[in-house]
């Protein structure tokens, strides 16, 4: 079906693209932009592979539409890591190890600095079972989850320190 | 997989969103999308056109007048997972909310949407059974309010016709004999569920009434289990599982005596927090 | 000697100042992974690169008597729809078998089907086209007119004279078939005090790799070369395979590997739709690029696992067990495997049952038949899953018969520390193990003692929890004795070559690969050990058939023990050529200077003389300086293969401890142990989080995941919402500790711990829910997953 003009701005970029209807936001980040850091594992919403944040909210970028973010803001994993937002939580992950083929960590990252956020305004350090169930929708087939729990414990205790 | 083509259309109201249902026989509303651009992907749907209904202005409150709770269609999960006036006077839907996919997807998905998809493993559905809640729904022919008890006719199946467009839910308030009561298996957190139910009744200390328990996950669509409901008021959780007549089928994880069982499990652990005065 | 954390072991032999070998060092080259900025191969987009979509058998059987491709034609998008017959021009098909697997066979397999489909899934047709979707809506309009035949899909009646034989030039539906008899088996049993017989089911998995499979294909017309950038573990054994079926010399063909989303041996086989796409690019003298969607992945991806074992093991009263017998049945796809065979993982069950213990009685069948499902292989732990699963089952059951507390039992049977070299009932011959060290260390990490006494403090409240073990041996660092000897062209050597740039730092090209188990880290570490400069010095290039030397890639736990040698000995030999430029420029002996920290020294006090930059200028820029007829070689390459051991054989134990919901029969792990002997360790971390992940998947299989597959041979759970794996919630924190028993094999005394942790853990989940149920009198569990459907009806509650 005939393609749509969208505007949208993107990791802090403005962009114009014209795109059919049915083009996912992944594949949109992916394809047009060459964004090929958020990547697809399942397209039916439950790996969590395709993780990004539109309009400051992670969303699975398989189950929107690029149509759908017109005027919107989205930052990929690319935009997160320029801006140096989660430097530390990167660090620790490969201090810790907690990626390995490093497929699903741009999803973990985004959803993990959803979790540190939000905690980090209430002074909370989470628990290692709220960190587990922040992160169970998305999956990693390579850790075992253990070391990325370690990670972004060790993360989000530092952040509660450093900036009391 | 890639979805197959369609046209993409976003209503700027109500009104142009029926028209273009009108128009479009086999067009699909577009809301959330969570349930819906899982299925396009799959290609088990393809409609010519999506609706977009995102951008339709006053569907996004919630707001508690004249004893109820109404929560328009667009509300996001996570807004109602975060509201207080959610958890202060629809406890059973706070209950819910968290038990409903993840983060990212809870940031898309609205409560309207997930009662309109009317999911049988879905949590709200039977929330709003259990609460004997309402939805309001507009159409060609004007506005309507249906009763929950006859909103879900069938599997993904509801009383909305196929130019409505399901526009509040609305529950009453909490109360002081209010109370609720919520509890699901899955096998992993945020799957969609083995077994559930959501409850409510009136309770006066160990004494309950009007109890109202809605089973998800055991039919085709959310099943008030009336006969284990009157057991219940008469005061034995007992009889009450004994009186649990639910009839589900074997589906691809768990087969129907398990289900049967696990019905009569969640039922003990509910009437415990039924029992529970609200502090 | 043990370790646990960070602390270096002491290796005599290899002592090196400044050495990286037992340290924890975060693997270089993350950064560009948390960046998003790697290179996976479905990142790839090349010019004019079309996309393919598969036209798939809905039926697990079928005559394909007509297909019409004119509307899929004249699709927006498409640019040519190929089927079987077509393709066979440009392409021929392949057996799956390895003669030292005697009798294997298995009937040649086209890359899209010809004639018959003979699984749910298997590829009919191709559809290219611009783009993936243009490529789906070309599909859609392919019409395929299907004559469904009969399904197989019951192993148990897979050889009937009544059930249809899939391939009839074959004559029945057996694939493979071995018999192993070993001692005086029923004598054995006929005199043991007790004996215990049950039968252990094992659901079908898949690998689910994040990342499905890809590959981009270009055939440069031109350069009469293929270039293809694969996922897969093994370049080299694949260039060899799209040369030999394209028709073209091996190096004609370039296999290009970044990075990889997952592998876990889902990876290192040859797949129909990964060569029809190698063939369409050929055909259209144009990229094309197959990235397997995940619905298809869960039908054409590798299955594995799905077996019936029944199994019996004779014991006495004092704990000494006297036999075991197996008789396993599994039932693979259609087609053995291409080229590492579906026969493999039996073969391997029946070596590995009863491994760790001193029992000279064991009798062994082993059936593998065809069946219309998805194809069977080799994927993480290859059979040792099951092995374990089936030994350890046996133990546990066998010590609760006699009422011997199972650790113990474990004590009175494990072969001894000090019984090495030994071979054991099956033939595997064992170098070194400390199945009793690693015992002892982890019942003191575990506390086994403490837990046991909570294990009873909370049953009398009510709360059922239970201590499962599973002790085991793992092949790793394989010889030829694996493929080779069947006739397979897949080399279990492996080469590095290291040399000095021109501003003194290295560059390793190794033929092991990467997929996240950091084979590039330990190949680093290896070689700045060897030659003597900081890690940051080094670049390892990996995943590249023009670049590498020619390896075997990733699979069985090999790139550390094989890759890391090959390394270490290329990082020496470097050293020494680069001393004797040392020598010459410093005009002092190559023998009395060592390299350390990048700068060349006095090896006997460590005075610096002459950095490596300096050197690198001289040799490269400079040659006019050095010595009359001197000619620096700054490049070295060494190659390693195992030759003492057919495998060297690493082992561990690991424990589980968790507690069941007797109302629910929902299983909570509360906590997993591992401790793991793989010789050298070379990076601590690394080790740990492979048996981390490893146990991960084994917990699937114990409690999650199968593939469910109807009587008509459809899989009924193809997706992610049905196919359940571990996700965060549910998995325990996995403590693990170590034990080192170096191989004298090679130098660096490196064993492989890839697939530990999977081979394991399943066993130890089903001993512990056992062990938590034992007292409420419920039959013991031994058909994984177990789901609470399982637990509940071995507790009467349904």
């Amino acid at each position: 079906m005939s393609a749509l003009d969208i505007s949208l701005t993107v990791n802090g970029e403005p962009v114009s693209e014209r795109v059919e209807p049915r083009r996912t936001l992944v594949d949109f980040l992916r394809e047009d932009l060459a964004l090929t850091g958020s990547h697809v594992g399942c397209e039916h919403g439950v790996c969590g592979a395709c993780t990004v944040r539109v309009n400051g909210e992670i969303v699975r970028g398989c189950l929107m539409l690029a149509v759908q973010c017109d005027g919107a803001t989205v930052e990929t994993i690319e935009g997160l890591s320029d801006s140096g937002e989660i430097a530390d939580l990167q660090l620790a992950f490969e201090q810790r190890n907690a990626l390995q083929c490093g497929y699903c960590t741009p999803g973990m990252l985004a959803a993990a600095q959803d979790l540190l956020k939000r905690a980090q305004e209430i002074k909370n350090v989470p628990s290692r079972d709220e960190i587990r169930e922040h992160l169970s929708g998305n999956y990693c087939r390579c850790t075992g989850y253990h070391a990325i729990v370690d990670a972004v414990e060790a993360v989000a205790r530092a952040r509660v320190v450093s900036k009391p | 997989m890639k979805p197959a083509p369609f046209a993409y259309k976003k209503a700027r109201s109500l009104e142009e969103a029926i028209a273009l249902l009108g128009e479009h026989k086999d067009a699909r509303l577009l809301a959330g999308g969570q349930s819906l651009i899982a299925t396009l992907n799959m290609r088990l749907s393809q409609p010519s056109m999506l609706i977009d209904i995102n951008g339709i202005s006053g569907l996004g409150g919630t707001a508690h007048k004249n004893g109820k709770v109404e929560i328009g269609a667009l509300v996001r999960h996570v807004q109602a997972e975060r509201s207080e006036l959610i958890a202060k006077h629809a406890p059973l839907i706070a209950r819910a909310m968290p038990h409903i996919g993840h983060p990212a997807i809870r940031n898309r998905g609205t409560l309207g949407g997930s009662i309109a998809f009317a999911d049988p493993a879905a949590e709200l559905p039977a929330c709003l059974l259990a609460l004997d809640g309402e939805i309001d729904a507009i159409g060609p022919k004007g506005k309507r309010t249906i009763r929950a008890q006859d909103f879900f006719q069938g599997l993904f199946e509801t009383a909305l016709g196929p130019q409505e467009i399901l526009t509040a839910i609305r529950v009453p308030a909490g109360t002081k004999e209010a109370r609720i009561g919520f509890a699901e298996l899955a096998r992993r957190h945020g799957d969609y569920a083995i077994v559930g139910l959501a409850a409510s009744a009136r309770g006066d200390g160990k004494k309950l009434s009007d109890v109202h328990l809605a089973y998800f996950g055991v039919g085709a669509t959310p099943v008030r289990a009336r006969k284990a409901e009157a057991a219940m008021a008469n005061g034995s959780v007992d009889d009450a599982v004994a009186a649990l007549d639910l009839e589900p089928q074997d589906d691809v994880q768990t087969n129907s005596k398990t289900k049967k069982h696990l019905a009569g499990v969640l039922l003990r652990r509910v009437a415990t927090q039924l029992m529970e005065a609200r502090s | 000697m043990k370790i646990t954390g960070d602390s270096p072991p002491v290796l005599s032999a290899l002592d090196r100042p400044n050495s990286y070998i037992g340290r924890s060092v975060p693997r270089p080259n993350l950064q560009r992974l948390t960046q998003g900025r790697g290179l996976y191969v479905s990142d790839v987009s090349l010019p004019r690169m079309a996309h393919v979509a598969f036209v798939r058998s809905p039926h697990a059987h079928a005559k394909i008597k007509n297909i019409s491709a004119d509307a899929a034609r004249k699709s927006p998008g498409v640019i040519a729809v190929v089927t079987g017959p077509e393709l066979a021009k440009v392409m021929t098909p392949w057996v799956g078998v390895l003669t030292h697997l005697k009798g294997l066979k298995s009937a040649p397999q086209s890359p899209i089907a010809v004639d018959v489909a003979c699984w749910q899934g298997e590829a009919v047709a191709a559809v290219v086209a611009r783009s993936r979707a243009e490529a789906e809506d070309g599909c859609e309009l392919v019409e395929v007119d299907y004559t469904p035949l009969p399904a197989v899909t019951d192993p148990e009646t897979a050889l009937d004279a009544k059930t249809p034989v899939i391939h009839s030039s074959l004559g029945d539906n057996l694939c493979f078939e071995r018999k192993l008899d070993v001692g005086a088996v029923d004598k054995a049993f006929a005199e043991a005090d007790a004996v215990v017989e049950t039968t252990f089911m094992f659901g079908r998995h898949t690998g689910v790799t994040t990342e499905p499979r890809a590959l981009v294909a270009d055939w440069n017309a031109g350069d009469r070369r293929m270039t293809v950038y694969h996922g897969t573990q093994a370049p080299h054994m694949m260039q060899d395979l799209f040369a030999k079926h394209l028709g073209l010399a091996s190096d004609q063909v370039r296999v290009i590997t970044k990075d990889v989303g997952g592998s876990f041996g889902i990876k290192v086989h040859c797949y129909a739709d990964e060569m029809a796409t190698v063939a369409l690019s050929k055909l259209l003298t144009r990229p094309v690029k197959f990235v397997a969607d995940r619905i298809e992945s869960f039908v054409t991806d590798i299955h594995a696992r799905d077996h019936r074992v029944k199994a019996k093991i004779g014991v006495n009263k004092d704990g000494t067990i006297t036999a075991f017998e197996i008789d396993d049945l599994t039932g693979v796809g259609p087609y053995s495997v291409y080229p590492r065979t579906s026969g493999i993982e039996a073969n391997q069950v029946v070596s590995l049952v009863g491994g760790p213990y001193a029992c000279a009685n064991y009798r062994a069948q082993a059936r593998v038949v065809f069946t219309n499902k998805n194809v069977m292989c080799q994927y993480r732990a290859v059979g040792h899953p099951l092995a374990v699963a089936v030994t350890e089952g046996l133990v546990e059951l066998a010590a609760a018969k006699i009422g011997m507390d199972p650790l113990e039992m474990r004590r009175r049977n494990l072969i001894a520390d000090d019984a090495y070299p030994c071979t054991s009932a099956a033939g595997l011959k064992f170098e070194k193990l400390s199945h009793h060290e690693s015992l002892a260390h982890l019942d003191a990490m575990m506390n086994y003692a403490g837990l046991r006494a909570e294990q009873k403090n909370l049953r009398d409240k009510g709360i059922y929890r239970g201590l499962g073990f599973a002790s085991f041996i793992e092949v790793t660092n394989p010889s030829a004795a694996f493929y080779g000897v069947g006739g397979a062209r897949i080399t279990s050597q492996d080469g590095a070559t290291v040399k000095l740039d021109s501003q003194g730092a290295i560059i390793v090209h190794t033929g092991v690969t990467e997929q996240g188990q950091g084979a590039e880290s330990v190949i680093a570490q290896v070689a700045a050990t060897a030659f003597g400069v900081s890690i940051d010095k080094v670049r390892v290039v990996t995943g590249d058939t023009d670049n590498t030397p020619y390896g075997g890639g990733t699979w069985a736990s090999r790139a550390a023990g094989i890759g890391g040698e090959a390394a270490w000995q290329a990082g020496k030999a470097l050293r020494d050529n680069v001393l004797a430029v040392a020598g010459a420029m410093l005009q002092a002996k190559p023998e009395a200077l060592d390299i350390r920290n990048g700068i060349v020294v006095d090896k006997a006090n460590g005075t610096e003389r002459l950095p490596l930059e300096e050197l690198a200028r001289v040799a490269y820029f400079r040659p006019d300086t050095l010595p009359p007829g001197f000619q620096a070689e700054l490049m070295a390459t060494r190659h390693y293969v195992p030759r003492a051991w057919p495998f060297a054989f690493t082992n561990g134990i690991q424990a589980s401890y968790l507690e069941v919901d007797t109302d629910t029969g929902f299983v909570k792990l509360l906590k997993h142990w591992c401790v793991e002997d793989c010789g050298t360790i070379i990076n601590p971390q690394l080790v740990d989080e492979q048996i981390r992940g490893g146990v991960v998947q084994g917990i699937g299989a114990a409690l999650f995941e199968q593939c469910l597959y109807d009587e008509r041979g459809q899989m009924l759970n193809g997706n992610m919402a049905d196919y359940l794996v571990p996700m965060a919630a549910e998995m325990p924190d996995i403590d693990c500790g170590h034990v080192v028993s170096p191989t004298a094999d090679s130098e660096l005394g490196a064993k492989g711990a890839g697939e530990a942790g999977t081979a394991g853990a399943p066993a130890c989940i089903m001993n512990a829910i056992n062990d938590a149920l034992r007292p409420l009198g419920a039959q013991p569990l031994t058909d994984m997953p177990f789901t609470p459907d399982k637990i509940l009806r071995a507790l009467g509650k349904v």
